[in-house]
């Protein structure tokens, strides 16, 4: 019976199109990837092989350094939004809707399915100046508050906001239904108890509720962080890194030098940074984590 | 303490409601908008449409090109998906339920790849499509998008293989079934549900796709969706920045609200185990 289990060419005919699906088309590229990042130039130049001369090179680049910057204050700012919000809304869809909030949860979910890019156009319309007010602008001039009447995509510092409260308008429902997940499997007499102890809002939501939910609580900020630090579709559709490269995150860094300066060797560098950041913030809160349950 | 407890409820509900508002009312706004003739655009933006002025769509449909861009999504979506589900599902049942050494490390290899990053592909991988002639050729984007599915599939898919009670399997081999016929025949059907939950997962992964399809993708008779949609508002979109560009934004979306309106519940189960247990 066991060798039907431990048919060898059956293993092969199940693994071997993923695997080399994936190799060739993941794995392989990303060291090669890597390897590009001790290189100079492009595959129509050809290349030199410079060793850690990018490396070098990257810390005194200041575009870099500000996307790096960037990136990390969107990945701070929206974990935070989708997180926070994602908690409060799935606290309320227990304590005050109750059994009732299947509807509210499914419509407060649903902008996560949208693709980021008409999204980021549907934006673009509500935060439009020309060729017409679009639905804030309009709002604001009708309200007469003309003075905040403004482009709001044409300056870096108003455009940067634009694309944190969309990401945050995209996902918080995500976040709160994932959370809500966790919040329904604290039994309902934890909850009663502390309520007849006299705990009641906050209270409750700080000395129970978040203490029984943290395990999932760190599971949604490692999700969210992995994401919002890859950002790219939204930022590309909406601002396209602009105005000038004010809102050129690292992900839109690494695509502009790479495509439009034919740099190959710095793209991948800066690619291979990314990689590292990725790697570095799951490590770090997962080695966190198991530190605070244990 | 009666009256605090009022007033959390209070609060709670006006939260939710205003929270229901935002995320509600722009979809509602666009799917409006498209509606409007071109005159009404010199209207305030929330003004409710005097009409149906289905015009828009036909226009985004056919000199915006939406049509082609709709059909080359499909194209690529769907064997995307169907392989994606079928390697995905054998690797997982080769793991979690055949006999062998390798079967751990295997299942670690996939498992990396979620954390890598699209774009440190891209390069390699474009350098590579160049010499294969897979630029500009939809069964580069599948490819690739079957690479970047199989990680989160197969993990999602060997959870769901640990809960198949392993004495189904063996009593299938008692009655004499060879393994082909218990990974199709038992193995499949048993799952059939979570097939359904990872492939609408799958779905909005490759549907939304932007950077894989810019990248690869310069020919606009091949477009996708999400590329078409940049180029749109781009090109098109300067001269018919009113009704033909809010009707295209609502095409790309609809598929994907139709889907969600009718298979919400595995949507949410599906995204949501993808990232706690990711």
């Amino acid at each position: 019976m066991q060798s039907v289990l431990r048919d060898k060419k059956a293993i092969m005919i199940f693994i071997l199109p993923a695997l080399l699906i994936f190799l060739s088309a993941v794995l392989i590229p990303t060291v090669w990837s890597i390897g590009y990042s001790f290189f100079e130039g492009s595959p129509i130049r050809g290349f030199t092989f410079i060793g850690f001369e990018n490396y070098v090179n990257i810390f005194s680049d200041r575009q870099f350094l500000s996307s790096f910057w960037l990136s990390i204050k969107y990945a701070g700012l929206v974990t935070t939004g989708q997180v926070f919000l994602g908690l409060i809304l799935a606290i309320f869809y227990v304590l005050v809707l109750k059994r009732f909030s299947v509807i509210i949860r499914t419509l407060i979910f649903f902008p996560i399915v949208l693709p980021a890019v008409a999204v980021a156009q549907l934006f673009s319309k509500i935060f439009e100046i020309t060729p017409q007010l679009g639905l804030v602008n309009s709002l604001l001039s009708s309200l007469n508050l003309d003075m905040w009447v403004q482009a709001w995509l044409g300056n870096g510092d108003t455009a940067f906001w634009v694309i944190v409260v969309m990401d945050i308008w995209r996902s918080m429902g995500f976040y709160a239904v994932l959370l809500y997940a966790g919040l329904i499997d604290i039994p309902e007499d934890v909850i009663e108890a502390a309520r007849i102890d006299g705990a009641n809002g906050l209270k409750l939501s700080r000395f129970v509720i978040i203490p029984m939910i943290k395990p999932i609580l760190i599971s949604a900020i490692i999700f969210s962080l992995n994401g919002t630090l890859k950002v790219f579709e939204s930022v590309v559709a909406l601002t396209n890194g602009g105005p000038g490269t004010s809102t050129s995150t690292l992900t839109l860094y690494m695509y502009h030098s790479a495509f439009a300066y034919n740099e190959y060797g710095y793209g991948s560098t800066v690619a291979v940074f990314l990689l590292i950041l990725c790697l570095m913030v799951t490590l770090l809160i997962y080695r966190y984590s198991r530190q605070n349950i244990d | 303490m009666f009256a605090q407890k009022v007033f959390s409820n209070i609060f709670g509900k006006i939260f939710i409601f205003i929270m229901l508002l935002i995320t509600v009312y722009p979809i509602v706004w666009l799917i409006l908008s498209s509606f409007k003739n071109p005159s009404e655009f010199s209207n305030p933006m929330y003004a409710l449409p005097s009409g149906v002025h289905f015009q828009n769509y036909i226009d985004a449909w056919t000199i915006g090109n939406m049509g082609t861009y709709f059909q080359n999504s499909i194209f690529v979506t769907f064997p995307s998906l169907f392989l994606i589900l079928m390697f995905g599902a054998a690797t997982a049942f080769a793991i979690e339920k055949m006999k062998w050494k390798l079967n751990n490390t295997i299942l670690l290899v996939f498992l990396g790849g979620i954390m890598i990053p699209m774009q440190i592909v891209l390069l390699p991988l474009f350098t590579i499509y160049h010499q294969t002639g897979l630029l500009n050729n939809l069964l580069g984007l599948i490819i690739v998008y079957i690479a970047f599915g199989l990680p989160l599939t197969i993990f999602l898919f060997t959870g769901y293989y640990k809960t198949l009670p392993n004495e189904l399997i063996e009593a299938a081999i008692m009655d004499g079934a060879n393994i082909y016929q218990i990974f199709f025949k038992i193995s499949i059907p048993l799952i059939i549900n979570s097939f359904v939950s990872i492939a609408l997962v799958q779905f909005f992964f490759v549907w939304n796709d932007l950077i894989f399809a810019m990248t690869f993708i310069s020919d606009s008779e091949l477009r996708t969706i999400q590329t078409g949609l940049i180029n749109f508002t781009g090109e098109y979109g300067q001269r018919e920045w009113g009704g033909p560009t809010f009707a295209s934004i609502s095409l790309a979306i609809i598929p994907t609200l139709i889907l969600y309106l009718i298979l919400n519940k595995l949507v949410m189960k599906g995204m949501t185990s993808g990232a706690v247990k990711g």
